[in-house]
């Protein structure tokens, strides 16, 4: 792949990208589909620009962890497949769905989206245990953004299923009118720092081309649950003031279109 | 013959909805997209490119490498743990020889074409799915190809051969049997043949020879997507054989 990572940052000292976009503006069009698949107990479809990922939820009734007797769990996962770009291989996740992974987890978890007492069925013995899978079908770039967008989604799209009062065997083919206990929307945005300039939602060439970035999970309340800074170059205090205010205004786009569901 | 109706009230040589795209993963050199019923496909095909390791290196030809990999929530039940498995190297293996006869990649020696698919939801028939969708990838991707593979899973549910089975029927109580087919469309010949169940030899020759009717609608399909893709080319027009080659 060509990647014009002279180019960028020239062009960006000057607030102009490759594609023609604002600094600070999405790629069209944004859309965030539910319930796509009948296997998860909720799912979603998202797509910015031509960036698109796919996002599951699973759920299982297992025994709660010892210091946590009362509480279910999450984990969530992020697969960059093969086929959504030719720049990932088969085999076990690298750095960079790691990353994805552990950063929209924290985005979830830390902002306490989701009540895990609400998932306890009993003490000590059993709770709700949410798994949200997260693959990518086509990376043109930003799929961080886009997998915290789905991930949300799916969260807020499952129900949970019935099981059997005395085995507790969960009868996956049931559907139940219980929703997930999803209490916020906490959503991870990255903010860019290329040729001195912030911008957000990166092409694939632009990934490649940036100094730093920061990703910031922050809430309808603008609390922030999560940070990450990425890139090889350092960062000042005064960046990262800017780059906490895009993303706070940016998550609050991103929940636009997932409210719209 | 018990089984009488089918469980989904489906005549008996009629395939689930279905819908196909081409052209549905920008990134790829080639994508296609195939749904039947609740199993959904998504296949993406990258190259000719250079293979990888080396010694799986073809100096005459260059190869197709198939991966079949079904998403974590993509199966009724708890969560598939991501990664190899047995059940999916070999479905990937009888995709490539699925596929195969069909290609020409002899002008491309000691190189790969992958061929991705992945499944956000499936009941039954994935691997069927998967071989229908990953040929529209193929020929979107311009790979030079001699004709379509399509392909459907028959079985018989108590005596009653069917088409396109789905989970509840392969879990049907009553003696059944599970055929995937895949057939080269014009000349019918056959390119995947699995079975797993119970079947008499004089079923199983009806169920393959109903399977020709079957494979014919999911041509019917793939076709219509590549013209939806590439408007116009997909003409009825004669094209002299010696007229390709050049």
């Amino acid at each position: 792949m060509i990647v014009n990572n002279k180019a960028i940052p020239s062009l960006a000292k000057k607030d102009m990208r490759l594609d023609g976009r604002g600094m600070l503006e999405y790629r069209g069009p944004i859309s965030v589909e539910t319930g796509i698949t009948v296997t998860a107990e909720g799912s979603s479809r998202v797509q910015i620009g031509d960036t698109i990922v796919i996002a599951g939820v699973k759920m299982s009734l297992e025994k709660p962890y010892p210091d946590t007797p009362e509480e279910g769990g999450i984990m969530i996962n992020a697969e960059l497949t093969p086929m959504s770009s030719s720049q990932y291989e088969s085999g076990p996740p690298r750095m960079k769905a790691i990353e994805i992974s552990r950063v929209v987890d924290r985005t979830i978890r830390e902002a306490k989206a989701i009540d895990f007492k609400k998932l306890c069925v009993k003490k000590n013995e059993l709770a709700w245990f949410v798994s949200v899978d997260v693959v990518s079908i086509n990376d043109a770039g930003n799929v961080f953004d886009a997998a915290s967008l789905a991930v949300l989604a799916a969260l807020n799209n499952a129900s949970l299923r019935d099981f059997d009062p005395e085995t507790f065997a969960v009868d996956y083919k049931s559907t139940t009118k219980k929703k997930l206990p999803l209490t916020k929307a906490p959503i991870a945005v990255t903010v860019y720092k290329v040729g001195g300039k912030f911008l957000v939602d990166p092409t694939t060439e632009e990934e490649n081309s940036y100094e730093a970035r920061l990703t910031v999970g922050s809430d309808a309340k603008q609390i922030i649950s999560a940070l990450q800074k990425g890139g090889s170059e350092p960062i000042t205090i005064d960046d990262v003031s800017a780059m906490v205010d895009i993303a706070l205004e940016k998550a609050s786009f991103l929940r636009k279109a997932y409210q719209k569901k | 013959m018990a089984y009488t109706k089918r469980l989904d009230g489906r005549k008996f040589d009629e395939l689930r909805p279905m819908v196909a795209k081409a052209g549905n993963i920008p990134n790829a050199d080639g994508s296609g997209y195939f749904k039947v019923g609740k199993t959904e496909a998504y296949a993406a095909v990258y190259g000719p490119r250079e293979l990888h390791p080396r010694f799986l290196q073809n100096p005459k030809t260059g190869i197709i490498r198939c991966h079949y990999n079904m998403m974590p929530f993509s199966g009724t039940g708890t969560r598939i743990r991501p990664g190899t498995k047995r059940r999916s190297q070999e479905i990937s293996m009888v995709m490539e020889l699925s596929l195969s006869p069909v290609v020409d990649l002899s002008q491309f020696p000691n190189s790969v074409v992958d061929v991705f698919v992945e499944f956000p939801s499936t009941d039954a028939g994935s691997r069927c799915a998967a071989i229908s969708a990953a040929c529209i990838a193929l020929a979107d991707a311009g790979i030079r190809m001699k004709d379509m593979v399509t392909s459907v899973a028959m079985g018989q549910v108590d005596g009653a051969i069917c088409a396109d089975l789905t989970y509840n029927e392969e879990a049907y109580d009553a003696i059944v049997s599970d055929i995937p087919v895949a057939m080269i469309n014009g000349s019918k010949e056959i390119t995947l043949l699995q079975m797993d169940g119970e079947i008499t030899k004089a079923d199983l020759i009806k169920s393959l020879e109903a399977a020709k009717d079957a494979c014919g609608k999911v041509h019917k399909l793939q076709q219509d997507a590549l013209e939806a893709r590439f408007p116009g080319a997909g003409t009825d027009k004669k094209v002299d054989a010696k007229e390709v080659s050049q």
